[in-house]
């Protein structure tokens, strides 16, 4: 019986993947169709696998409208025009180091045999046999820096959250992933989630916690579904409950959607929205470490952070760190998105350099125009010029030149974008999502809205500039968190880099 | 995705608050209401407030910071834009525009911020379901029950 998967992933379904196994299903009534996560070559959805004895040989993009075709093809020889050959061993895919992302599009995302044949709870496993104070140290060992876009090391943190006091612990995943160009949280958590609850599990009980909540933005819907489901399937496997795998140790997870409400991925307003609360930042300290959610100690993590754990259980803190460079080791899960031809996923050690990523994996725009812009580390990140791609992505180096690495979303512009509107932008997006409780976000960003439009309509704008310039410094240095502190980089690297579509002058007569 | 929801009483309000068994209860128990009624009826402000022991304040508070709370019921189609910066870079700003002149007057078309389909934009959102590479004539379709 032929295994055909098709991913269920979302990105997936938005073009047309569940249109895809209905039309398989009436063709094909024998076959088992397996609804994966995605391989994360976004731009070949929906990518159609058929299990054979030569390995998975894919088929993309395939629209309902082929599957005839297709299924002609598979009672034949098998060629058809949208052939990829081997899925494993397509360049885009092969050439990739995928540790976190090692799984998804392969297997079942809620198959739990299908999850431990492919290595699933080795690392946990591996745990159990070790004391809290060694799993906290490995994960010190592999350099692993926090993925949510801080790149605070994460032993650190498991170590600080290992020594507080406290009469219970929690662990809390950042699933709020609401920066544009980024969706590796998504897939992960539609194409494997076991391993996030794998990765949750190992902190827990290293930590000394044994209540884990996700919570997750409720622009997702199915990494909702999925999560929720394979939490349920964990807990009649007895690898959630009281009684973890057997060790006597209990750690359970639950799931918290979130409202629509970009600030409540800065940590602090997540812990108050899980309090049911409205998603208002708190100043730091105390460190949400020691006083967290419901004032205990709590372990705060991106889903990307967590789900690189079970790796560095399983193969040891050294084989993680041996990819990477410098002080950023290990992999890091690129998006790549906006104006680009080969969007998708791509997992790689850092330093890989933006060039690469762009150019070389992205093969530049969609629309086969020039690259002109591209927006590194989400809407709080800066705007870099198509002549400085040449930056390796790590946390330093991109700082160094003026980036900012974030949660590893890639934003690819064409030679049409305005870069005036993208700043103004910047500050309405900030106007719209700030929490309100400190007054340079509160209403810089609505000044600072106001101050692009006179520059814009010609009124006083160097002046203007000046002043825009000068509110960008107050933002960054008196907010209370990323979203104001932030929100100035695309602002200024905007002006700096593309003053030339501030000035309206000479072919605007406002 | 199901739109259907059950109409409006104090009564089945306070049956779905019953329900609510979790820690930092308030913003669950409107999103509670909100999944059974379709909105958070002005009245049930008061009956959180009652039953979860806080300030009627808090509970407004709540209800009225989430984008994602209405206090009103939803249109028969809302179609959800995405403008984020991934999707604003393959002409969403554009399609927000068409969309808004060409649907019906009745049909409620707003932007979001990220889909996490950065890869497929522009993306909208039609009653529930997303679309990926989105255009006025797909999201046309998706109202109408067409396949896209």
């Amino acid at each position: 019986m032929t295994r055909i998967f098709v991913p269920a992933d979302s990105a997936a379904r938005s073009v047309g993947a569940d249109e895809v196994v209905a039309a398989l299903a009436a063709l094909l009534p024998d076959a088992t169709i397996v609804r994966n996560g995605s391989r994360g070559l976004l731009w070949l959805e929906p990518l159609v696998e058929i299990e054979t004895a030569d390995g998975r040989i894919a088929y993309g993009p395939i629209q309902p409208a082929d599957v005839p075709g297709l299924a002609r093809a598979l009672g034949g020889d098998g060629s058809h025009p949208r052939r990829l050959g081997s899925i494993d061993d397509h360049p885009w895919l092969a050439s990739q180091e995928r540790l976190t992302f090692a799984r998804v599009g392969v297997i079942d995302p809620l198959d739990r045999d299908d999850f431990t044949a492919h290595g699933g709870l080795a690392g946990l496993r591996a745990s159990l046999g070790m004391d809290g104070g060694e799993v906290v140290a490995a994960v010190t060992a592999s350099g692993l820096r926090g993925r949510g876009g801080a790149g605070f090391p994460a032993g650190l943190k498991w170590d600080t959250v290992r020594k507080a006091e406290g009469p219970r612990k929690f662990v809390c995943v950042n699933a709020d992933e609401g920066d544009s160009g980024t969706f590796a949280d998504r897939m992960l958590m539609e194409g494997d989630p076991f391993t996030l609850l794998e990765g949750m599990t190992i902190a827990g009980l290293a930590v000394g916690a044994a209540e884990g909540l996700v919570y997750v933005r409720s622009e997702y819907p199915d990494a909702i579904a999925t999560l929720q489901r394979a939490i349920d399937i964990a807990r009649d496997a007895g690898w959630l409950g009281a009684d973890v795998l057997g060790s006597g140790r209990p750690f359970d997870v639950m799931v918290r959607v979130g409202a629509g409400s970009y600030v409540c991925g800065e940590e602090t307003a997540m812990l108050e929205s899980l309090e049911g609360k409205r998603g208002v930042v708190r100043a730091k300290p105390p460190l949400p470490a020691i006083s967290g959610l419901f004032g205990l100690p709590t372990l705060i993590s991106n889903v990307l952070t967590i789900a690189a754990v079970p790796f560095v259980l399983e193969r040891g803190p050294e084989a993680y760190a041996a990819f990477g460079t410098g002080r950023s080791l290990g992999t890091q899960v690129f998006q790549l998105g906006g104006n680009v031809r080969q969007g998708g996923i791509v997992e790689t050690g850092f330093g890989i350099t933006l060039a690469d990523l762009v150019h070389g994996y992205g093969a530049g725009t969609l629309s086969g125009r020039p690259v002109r812009a591209v927006q590194v580390g989400g809407p709080l990140g800066s705007y870099l010029p198509a002549d400085a791609l040449d930056v390796p992505m790590d946390y330093e180096a991109l700082a160094a030149a003026g980036g900012m690495l974030g949660h590893g979303g890639v934003v690819v512009f064409d030679d049409t974008v305005d870069m005036a509107e993208q700043a103004r932008f910047a500050m309405e997006f900030c106007a719209e999502e700030s929490c309100g409780k400190c007054t340079p976000c509160r209403i810089g960003s609505t000044r600072g809205v106001e101050v692009i439009d006179r520059i814009l309509a010609g009124d006083h704008p160097e002046a203007n500039r000046i002043l825009l310039i000068d509110l960008c410094e107050v933002m960054r240095d008196g907010s209370l968190c990323a979203m104001g502190g932030l929100t100035p980089q695309p602002v200024l690297s905007a002006i700096e880099r593309f003053g030339e579509d501030f000035d309206r002058s000479g072919h605007d007569d406002r | 995705m199901s739109r259907a929801v059950a109409p409006w009483s104090i009564e089945a309000a306070q049956r779905v608050l019953a329900q609510v068994d979790e820690p930092g209860p308030v913003l669950v128990a409107l999103q509670s209401l909100q999944s059974q009624f379709g909105y958070v009826h002005a009245d049930a402000v008061a009956l959180v407030a009652e039953r979860l022991n806080v300030s009627r304040a808090d509970v407004y508070g709540v209800l009225t910071f989430y984008s994602d709370l209405r206090t009103t019921p939803a249109a028969e189609v809302e179609v959800r834009i995405c403008l984020g910066e991934a999707c604003q870079a393959v002409g969403a700003r554009a399609l927000l525009a068409d969309a808004r002149e060409q649907l019906a007057p009745d049909d409620d078309v707003s932007r979001v911020f990220c889909m996490g389909n950065c890869a497929l934009g522009p993306t909208a959102v039609v009653n529930g379901r997303l679309l990926g590479r989105a255009s006025v004539a797909s999201v046309r379709a998706a109202v109408d029950g067409r396949p896209t």
